[in-house]
């Protein structure tokens, strides 16, 4: 992986994966999907370079947010939907650190919908990794608004009436730069769309398809069966055409305004019919197809979805604060408590 | 410009009333004359009485747009009663004679006095002409005619014409209170430099008003007593600017960077607008998307080691509450300005009232005690949020700064003070790769050390989990909760040690004690200034220090025939005083109205209480 170059002040040492482990005891369940996101989260810490005390984790209500328990970095456990807007005000306040949101799809998509999308809109700087399980599972088992319609859950004993979201569609809408999407079970993937993450200067989202064991164990088995896999997901690489199937014969085209799925070497289709994944590209137009593509019509996209590049909040913040003093007479209190209209009392 | 009348009588105070629609200018021409008396060396102190709406419809009273002023020797409130009414129009006059004193002037535009807007105010007949102000020292001035004349061959459009009535009344104010024009043509001169036409025509139009005023004999002209303010330099300052500046000084002072993470509401919104000027300063204001988002980001910006505050009125600050339970626990200081309004719910937006106070005392889940400190004047709100932010950085502790819609919109002189002239601030910032603990304590203060991200060697968790003493591991230990518990409480009533006693303004004993808190306490101390000049046995003692309280504070209770707390609530800081020092008898003064108190009313309430004693 290339280095990463911003203003944040890089580790002088290689660090490693034992720099950022905890010394506290992780509580999550046995065989729960966020065991394998700290890993990756581990992992990616000493690749990113930065000084170990320029990591900020900061995280809402749920059972992923007890994540900062468990890296070692300056940690910010706080409270049920908030994280976006507690985070904003670490990265405006100290532009020097790179902050990491970690929440679910209860914290970000339903009591902190409305502090997501505008993190989202304003671009602050921070990566945002959502453990999306689909599932309320501190609170033991509620539906969230990412279940599917027609879930069955302790408070849908006779299944959900109500349409989930799509937090890709949701980013998207929110104007988002960067989206991307992992799961538990390719370990490697979520590495590298984390680097990916951290590299892009903006709020970036990783959405990781997440299994809860306990509450709705095998919710995305019908995607990660080794038997299927490769058959229901197209995992994106920037720049390469869009081919997914066991056998590599199975593409993603554009016909007329729609996606389609395509048989390489059927009716004459050839690699060079195929959409090539352009993540970088300013229009959302395509970003927002392969990320609503769903199983079973379409595989379920993977990888950096959108990276887009565009003036970040806590950029512009400073920007203008250098501009403003250079122009300003007031250089202090004392100016500014004499400035306009004074007068003298003998 | 002088004038010539030799009648003059002297006056060591006025208030002058302004009302007008919306439009009419009124704020403005009030702050030209309060900045013309200020220099010409009168104290003063206004208040800004405008409508929720902005722009209601033309000539009925929910577009009556006021200004009160208040000027003279030493002036502690924006006054009761006005000597002086402008009415601009019969909806002005209709809503506002209530606020003139019997006898008053009152200065009216007879032109806009026509059938339909006498109807729209609710008017059966032409109060300037039916006899019903026979009481009153009328002045009717055709304000739209002598502008239509005086400004005929400067061709400007009929609005504009109609836009320099305000000048008129200005014009006419000036005359009657021997004040020069100069510092307003000036002004003028400034403002429209860009459309000189426009600058001519409301120069022409205040030279018109003073000289309407000069030919009319009947008019008694006033000098008013100059100031007795200690020697100094001077601005005049609302409440709201105070605040903001307050704020700035602290962080100056304490070498933390200022964050002020806020969402719009009325009255706390001015703070957010000043400080959002000031980049130049190197303040970082971040206008949220909801209250809640305005103090978590402030609370993120003060785990990331800034001066962190979030401005807001009653509905913002229950909407917060949730939050402030999260900087309780996790001892990180944070400066929450509650400008307080008139509730419950959406209320009375541009009114005052004092009627946060319990809810800043108690309203979080938990015990989750905050210090609380309330600005008792305009000029006040600039020393109290400085402390408000002292004391929090200092004692690693969210907050609470009560001010209030009538000191915060309202104005008074500011000696301008040095900055170090302030007292330091020295927030506990822990060191670099030092043996740092989360909840490690200063035996003495139990203040905790604040690690500020991106330090080497300090990497450390905190959140809204109970976390054990010391160490700062997440516990469930009932022992050790009830110990974090009380140290939180202890931290915060420990502050009392540092600060300076309550004082009384009278004697230690006597027959009546008058109790006040907040922003009250200029009406209260002209009251009771006014008792004990005719031989009464009064005092008063005003607290701004909410909790922790004063450490004398039961002893300056004591002594007394009889207390009463003077409150713009039904009650709330006396029901605190039961709570802490019961064996007082309090008598209580209440007023709900969205109203200040004014000084006659409370003189009256003082005066039959000493009847009973």
């Amino acid at each position: 992986m290339e280095p990463i170059i911003n203003t944040i002040e890089r580790s002088a040492v290689k660090l490693t994966v034992e720099d950022f482990k905890s010394d506290q005891m992780v509580k999550w369940c046995p065989g729960c999907g966020d065991h394998a996101i700290l890993r990756a989260v581990e992992k990616v810490l000493p690749e990113i370079g930065y000084k170990k005390e320029n990591f900020a984790f900061i995280s809402g209500i749920g059972c992923s947010s007890r994540f900062p328990y468990y890296v070692q970095t300056y940690g910010f456990h706080s409270i049920h939907g908030r994280a976006s807007a507690i985070a904003s005000g670490v990265k405006i306040a100290s532009p020097g650190l790179s902050v990491w949101i970690v929440t679910g799809d209860g914290d970000s998509m339903a009591i902190g919908g409305n502090h997501f999308i505008h993190l989202i809109r304003r671009n602050i700087d921070v990566n945002l990794l959502l453990f999306n399980n689909q599932i309320y599972g501190l609170t033991k088992g509620q539906y969230s608004p990412t279940s599917p319609l027609g879930s069955h859950t302790k408070t849908s004993p006779y299944g959900t009436i109500e349409h989930p979201f799509n937090p890709g569609e949701l980013v998207l809408g929110a104007q988002g730069t960067f989206f991307a999407r992992g799961v538990d079970v390719n370990p490697k993937l979520m590495t590298e769309i984390m680097f990916e993450a951290a590299k892009h200067d903006g709020t970036s989202v990783v959405e990781v398809l997440q299994n809860c064991v306990i509450f709705n164990e095998g919710a995305y088995n019908m995607l990660t069966d080794k038997e299927n896999r490769e058959e229901r997901l197209l995992i994106l690489r920037n720049g390469e055409p869009m081919i997914f199937g066991k056998n590599r014969d199975k593409g993603i085209r554009l016909n007329g305004t729609r996606l389609e799925v395509v048989n390489i070497g059927e009716n004459g289709i050839t690699e060079k019919d195929l959409l090539v994944h352009d993540q970088h590209s300013k229009d959302p137009g395509i970003h927002l197809m392969l990320a609503k593509m769903s199983y079973p019509e379409f595989p379920v996209a993977m990888g950096v979805i959108r990276s887009a590049k565009s003036e970040t909040y806590d950029d512009l913040m400073e920007q203008q604060i250098t501009e403003i003093k250079a122009k300003s007479k007031i250089k202090c209190m004392d100016d500014l408590l004499n400035s306009g209209e004074t007068w003298f009392v003998e | 410009m002088t004038h010539k009348k030799a009648n003059i009588q002297e006056l060591d105070q006025v208030v002058i009333r302004l009302s007008g629609d919306s439009g009419d200018g009124m704020q403005l021409i009030g702050t030209l004359f309060s900045d013309t008396a200020a220099f010409s060396g009168n104290d003063l102190a206004t208040f800004p009485d405008f409508p929720a709406e902005i722009r209601a419809p033309l000539n009925t009273a929910a577009g009556v747009s006021g200004y009160q002023l208040h000027f003279g020797k030493k002036v502690h409130t924006s006054g009761d009663l006005s000597d002086v009414l402008v009415a601009m129009n019969p909806a002005s006059l209709k809503t506002n004679l209530k606020w003139a004193k019997k006898g008053a002037t009152i200065i009216a535009d007879e032109d806009n006095f026509n059938d339909k807007a006498i109807e729209k105010a609710g008017y059966l007949s032409n109060p300037l002409i039916d006899g019903s102000l026979a009481g009153y020292t009328l002045i009717k001035a055709p304000m739209q005619k002598i502008a239509q004349e005086t400004l005929r061959e400067l061709k400007l459009d009929q609005k504009s014409v109609n836009r320099t009535k305000n000048m008129f009344a200005l014009g006419i104010l000036y005359y009657l209170f021997d004040k020069p024009t100069k510092f307003t043509l000036k002004f003028l001169e400034k403002k429209f430099a860009k459309n000189p036409v426009v600058a001519e025509a409301n120069k022409l139009i205040l030279q018109a008003g003073f000289h309407f005023a000069d030919t009319i004999e009947a008019i008694p002209s006033t000098v008013v007593s100059k100031s007795v303010l200690p020697k100094g330099r001077y601005r005049n300052i609302t409440g709201n600017i105070a605040t903001a500046w307050g704020l700035m000084a602290a962080s100056e002072k304490s070498g933390r960077p200022l964050f002020l993470g806020s969402y719009p509401i009325t009255p706390a919104t001015e703070i957010l607008m000043e400080l959002a000027k000031h980049r130049n300063l190197g303040v970082k204001t971040f206008q949220a998307e909801d209250e809640i988002a305005g103090v978590c980001s402030s609370i993120g910006a003060s785990f990331a080691g800034s001066l962190a505050c979030t401005t807001t009125s009653g509905p913002g600050l229950s909407l917060k509450l949730e939050a402030l339970g999260l900087a309780v626990i996790t001892e990180l200081p944070l400066v929450v300005v509650n400008v307080q309004r008139g509730g419950p719910s959406t209320g009375l937006p541009t009114k005052s009232e004092q009627a946060d106070l319990l809810q800043a005392l108690f309203g979080r889940n938990g015990e989750a005690p905050m210090i609380i400190i309330a600005a008792s004047s305009p000029i006040d709100c600039f020393y109290a949020a400085f402390e408000t932010a002292k004391y929090s950085l200092e004692h690693m502790t969210p907050a609470i700064l009560l001010t209030d819609g009538y000191i915060g919109f309202g104005s008074e002189l500011f000696m301008i003070p040095k900055m170090s002239d302030l007292p330091e601030i020295h927030p506990p910032i822990a060191a670099a790769n030092s043996a740092f603990k989360p909840y490690a304590r200063d035996p003495e203060t139990l203040v905790r050390q604040w690690a500020i991200p991106g330090t080497e060697g300090l990497r450390h968790r905190i959140g809204g989990l109970e976390k054990s003493d010391i160490e700062g591991q997440v516990s469930t230990d009932p022992l050790n909760h009830e110990k974090m518990v009380k140290y939180r409480a202890d931290k915060v009533q420990l502050i009392a040690k540092r600060l300076p006693l309550q004082e009384v303004f009278g004697d230690n004993e006597g027959d009546l004690l008058v109790v006040s808190w907040g922003g009250t306490k200029g009406a209260l101390y002209s009251a009771v200034e006014k008792m004990r000049s005719e031989g009464q046995s009064v005092s008063h003692v005003h607290f701004r220090y909410i909790n922790p309280l004063p450490s004398n504070t039961k002893e300056v209770l004591s002594g007394y025939k009889k207390v009463v707390v003077c409150e713009l609530n039904s009650g709330q800081f006396v029901q605190y005083l039961r709570m802490n020092f019961p064996e007082i008898p309090y008598l209580q003064y209440n007023k709900v109205q969205g109203l200040p108190f004014t000084v006659a009313e409370l003189v009256n309430n003082f005066n039959n209480i000493l009847k009973e004693i």
